[in-house]
């Protein structure tokens, strides 16, 4: 047989097969219609006219001319940037500590600040209510061993309102600057001392510099969260340290205000943009998602400022360091690091912890310790069908968001895992901006959407709102299941036989079913302790039970909060070591 | 290029009718012909990045090609999708679902043919006792060693009877013991089901060693095509030459001396060319083997040179020589041969018959 000629002939039609970026299509239709379409609508009303609907400008006017709106923008600010500022500072050497560690020790440890991460936000601030209140545990300390002998002011004012954001924001700020810490060879720092830097310069100048993209990130993801906070600055703070958010669900809830709640909204929206914009040209989105960028942080002279400031520091602080070698030894300044540490994990968790003794107690009052422990509170709990019904439907609502979240965005991890596409960055950032843009913005926008189409007061409605708010968490979990899968095994299933379906069903999800159950059951806690949406979507009866937690909260603290909180708080901590479990055997 | 099956009779297996690949301006395969016969074992060798693998992917699907058409059987089966296809895989890291154990990963092909269940059963056990694995049949795959793993992976791309075996640098993570001893079990299984097996290496000992046919590749395009000992003895190109076996090789130029007799002219002299060598006045190189070069000026073609290091390797020496105008010569001395000391000089010479003359 002679061979056959043929000269490269080009190939008919390409036979169609649809990019595998099309799975992300449920998710992005469903993120335009539930996310993106309320919030701009609700930008957009603020420039309007309620009456007319003409572009008006009479919402802002309003704010720029009014002096407590303007007081309360300042105060959001101050609130939000402090919180970020200590966060960052306080969080640090927690992060730089936890980053040190062997890696097995270290997915311990992290456990100490993801399960303060996780716990609701109501449990948080009612444990800080309990402990900083003019009965609390520390006045109660204070004056019952004479050191002071009035209760001290702890809470009701600024002090409180900063006790309590910071301490719920540290965990974001560690666990954004970890990654980027792991990161960091550390043999760099003993090429730096080898080369002939004392301890402390290598640390600023090699290690501090290269952490800096984990400490802007961190420090912008909690100014915005903080921006758009209510709970700690409602519960903890006096009516001087009311923010944006209290302001905005006044507006919407009582007034019925939507132009002027759009305003303010967008004023906040605003302000996270600009942040992330000036975030952006400062040190480049990209740093967000954990990596380390190539840039070395600005230009020419920015950068030769920037190294020079580092190493008057540097020199300050070896000059320190080694006056505390003197005072307290090689061995003790060695331990003051795992020592601040310890320090940092109490104040994490130890609060929350306090609220379990009080949950149990016998008293009728919030006492610490408690005189005696019954279960009276658990049976209040468990015997009030408000109580009940509020947690069965927290339960449904939460484990329907869960399918949903995990179902669309496992879809969206898939696509984008799957495909080369110049979008890849537009879909992934359009999948995690439900967790950049203030919830507060999130939930005003679906009430109003929700009103006209009658969703509210319903448990679909809920369903929802809690799968915009969840849908980040199990994309990003699934996200990076993805990244370690060895895609050759789809390959060899599909030389063997089995179509895309089959290859997905019985291949692919088998095999990264740990990452999809702890997507689905970070979807759960997610939708399990919300509360922003579910002040306004569910009301009157349809209530969930971080809903009614903050209705009895707002009203008057009681012990039966107490013994809900030990049940909120033991539920979530277990779905999330589980969780994490799941994630860690994928 | 003429291609002719071993076998008149036998129907070509795998048509590959200028099939080529380009990634933008990278060509990762030129239009390619060749024809496969039915139940040959052909080798697809050469360097990373010669194109080898890119035409083992078009040909099971996994890559879509620039131009060109595939024929199995005689059939277009160009655009066919991978799963259709009904071609079997051997990855170079066994690509064993780990969630499934080694009879359930047998099986897998099987199911998705929707097979009788009985029938499911005795493939899997017969694909199991023709590796030797009947006893892990319930082990997953992390619990074997890698080369238990190879041996499942081959069973599972038998166990089906699909038309091609493919294997793509199969036993690339095994060391070397092992490898040569897989090498063995994979030419019986071979020889056993009579399959066409299309084999990808870029280890030329390994293609020697199990192929009907070797197709080296270089630079996107086919070098060669042929028996182990047809490159061997005889390559095409002075890369075909190098690539295979150790090769001394003088390039210069062909021009005729005064005698009338053409030779070739290199730096290190003039030798005289094979009988039926090309015609004057074009740039050549002479490929000689090791093996055929004896120490001694009595062979036609001589040259000298210094001894540097001797390799004793058992069943021969070898002998390394630095010439005089530069240039390293390996000489292969048979067993018992006198090993001439280390920085002898030392005259050395082939005969013109045993040389290859290349482009």
């Amino acid at each position: 047989m002679t061979a056959i000629t043929a000269p490269a002939r080009p190939l008919r039609r390409r036979y169609f097969r649809p990019s595998a970026l099309w799975l992300a299509a449920p998710g992005i239709a469903f993120l335009a219609v539930f996310f993106l379409f309320p919030v701009l609508r609700l930008l957009a009303l603020s420039v309007q006219n309620p009456a007319s609907g003409a572009l008006s400008l009479a919402s802002y006017a309003r704010i720029a001319s009014t002096d407590v709106y303007l007081q309360v923008l300042g105060i959001t600010f101050k609130i939000a940037g402090n919180t970020a500022l200590f966060s960052v500072l306080l969080g640090y050497p927690l992060a730089y500590w936890l980053a040190g560690l062997r890696d097995g020790l270290r997915e311990r440890m992290v456990l100490l600040v993801m399960v303060p991460f996780w716990t609701s936000y109501l449990v948080k601030t009612f444990a800080w209510m309990v402990v900083l209140g003019r009965t609390g545990v520390i006045n109660n300390l204070l004056t019952g061993s004479g050191l002071a002998s009035q209760p001290l002011p702890l809470v009701y004012n600024e002090f409180g309102v900063m006790v309590g954001m910071v301490h719920a924001m540290v965990p974001l700020a560690v666990l954004t600057m970890l990654p980027i810490m792991i990161g960091i060879d550390r043999r760099l720092i003993q090429a730096a001392q080898a080369l002939g830097a004392a301890p402390a310069q290598s640390f600023w100048l090699v290690y501090f510099k290269l952490s800096l993209p984990g400490v802007t990130a961190g420090g912008l993801l909690v100014f915005i969260s903080s921006l758009g906070f209510f709970i700690v600055p409602a519960l903890l703070g006096g009516r001087r340290e009311t923010m944006l958010a209290q302001l905005i669900i006044t507006q919407v809830q009582e007034l019925l205000n939507w132009a002027f709640a759009g305003a303010l909204a967008a004023m906040m929206l605003v302000a996270a943009l600009v942040t992330c914009w000036v975030y952006d040209r400062l040190f480049g989105l990209s740093s967000l998602s954990g990596e380390t960028s190539a840039q070395d942080g600005g230009s020419g002279g920015l950068r030769l400022l920037g190294l020079a400031v580092l190493r008057v520091v540097a020199k300050a602080s070896a000059v320190l360091a080694d006056v505390v070698r003197k005072l307290v030894g090689a061995r003790g300044t060695q331990m003051l690091l795992p020592l601040y540490c310890a320090f940092a994990l109490a104040f994490l968790v130890l609060p929350t912890l306090l609220v379990i003794p009080i949950g149990f107690t016998s008293s009728q009052f919030l006492e610490f310790p408690p005189p005696g422990y019954s279960l009276q509170w658990f049976e209040t709990y468990f015997s009030s069908p408000v109580w009940l019904s509020a947690t069965l439907r927290s339960f449904g609502v939460a484990a329907a968001t869960a399918v949903c979240a995990t179902f669309i965005g496992g879809l969206a991890a898939l696509a984008l895992a799957r495909s080369n596409t110049r979008w890849g960055g537009a879909v992934f950032a359009t999948f995690l901006a439900p967790l950049i843009v203030p919830r507060i913005i999130i939930a005003v926008g679906l009430f109003y959407l929700f009103a006209q189409i009658g969703l509210v007061a319903t448990d679909l409605g809920l369903v929802i709102g809690h799968t915009v708010l969840a849908l980040p968490f199990a994309f990003v979990t699934v996200t990076a299941i993805l990244k370690n899968y060895d895609w050759r095994l789809d390959q060899a299933a599909a030389v063997l036989g089995a179509n895309r379906f089959k290859t997905l069903l019985l291949v692919t999800v088998p095999l990264v079913k740990g990452g999809l159950v702890a997507a689905f059951l970070f979807a759960f806690i997610t939708s399990f302790d919300e509360l922003t949406i579910a002040i306004f979507v569910s009301g009157g009866i349809k209530t969930t039970l971080p809903k009614q937690m903050w209705d009895d909260m707002i009203l008057q603290l009681n012990p039966t909060l107490a013994a809900v909180s030990v049940v909120v708080f033991v539920i979530v901590t277990v779905l999330l070591l589980l969780a994490e479990r799941f994630r860690h055997t994928a | 290029m003429t291609m002719v099956a071993k076998d008149g009779a036998t129907a070509p297996k795998l048509i590959i009718d200028g099939l080529s690949k380009r990634y933008g301006d990278v060509t990762a395969l030129e239009p390619t012909l060749l024809t496969v016969p039915t139940g040959e074992f052909l080798t697809l060798l050469g360097p990373s990045g010669s194109g080898k693998t890119t035409l083992l992917q078009m040909v099971c699907g996994l890559v879509e090609p620039s131009s060109g058409r595939i024929l199995i059987d005689g059939r277009d089966q160009t655009h066919t999708p991978v799963h259709k296809r009904d071609i079997g895989l051997v990855f170079q890291h066994y690509a064993l679902f780990p969630h499934l154990t080694v009879a359930e990963n047998i099986e897998f092909p099987l199911r998705m043919r929707a097979l009788p269940a009985t029938d499911v059963k005795q493939r899997v056990k017969d694909a199991l006792a023709m590796v030797q694995l009947d006893h892990l049949a319930a082990r997953f795959p992390r619990e074997l060693s890698g080369g238990q793993q190879q041996r499942v992976a081959l069973a599972r791309s038998f166990v089906y009877q699909p038309s091609i075996i493919l294997m793509d640098e199969p036993l690339g993570a095994l060391d070397k013991k092992l490898r040569e001893h897989m090498q063995i079990e994979i030419k019986q299984l071979h020889r056993e089901t009579g399959a066409t097996i299309i084999y990808v290496t870029h280890d030329q000992e390994e293609a020697l060693a199990l192929s009907d046919r070797i197709c080296l590749m270089n630079h996107a395009r086919i070098e060669q095509l042929g028996t182990p000992h047809e490159i061997y003895a005889k390559p095409a190109t002075a890369f075909a030459a190098d690539f295979i076996g150790i090769s001394n090789i003088f390039r210069g130029q062909v021009d005729t001396s005064s005698g009338g007799e053409i030779r070739l002219s290199t730096r290190h002299g003039s030798f005289r060319l094979p009988s039926g060598a090309a015609s004057a006045g074009k740039e050549a190189a002479i490929v000689v083997r090791p093996e055929q070069i004896t120490l001694g000026s009595d062979k036609g073609n001589t040259v000298v040179g210094r001894v540097v290091d001797t390799v004793y390797a058992g069943s021969e020496t070898r002998l390394i020589v630095d010439l005089d105008e530069g240039e390293t010569l390996i000489v292969r001395l048979p067993p018992g041969h006198p090993v001439p000391p280390y920085g002898e000089r030392a005259a050395l010479g082939w005969n013109p018959d045993a040389a290859v003359l290349v482009p």
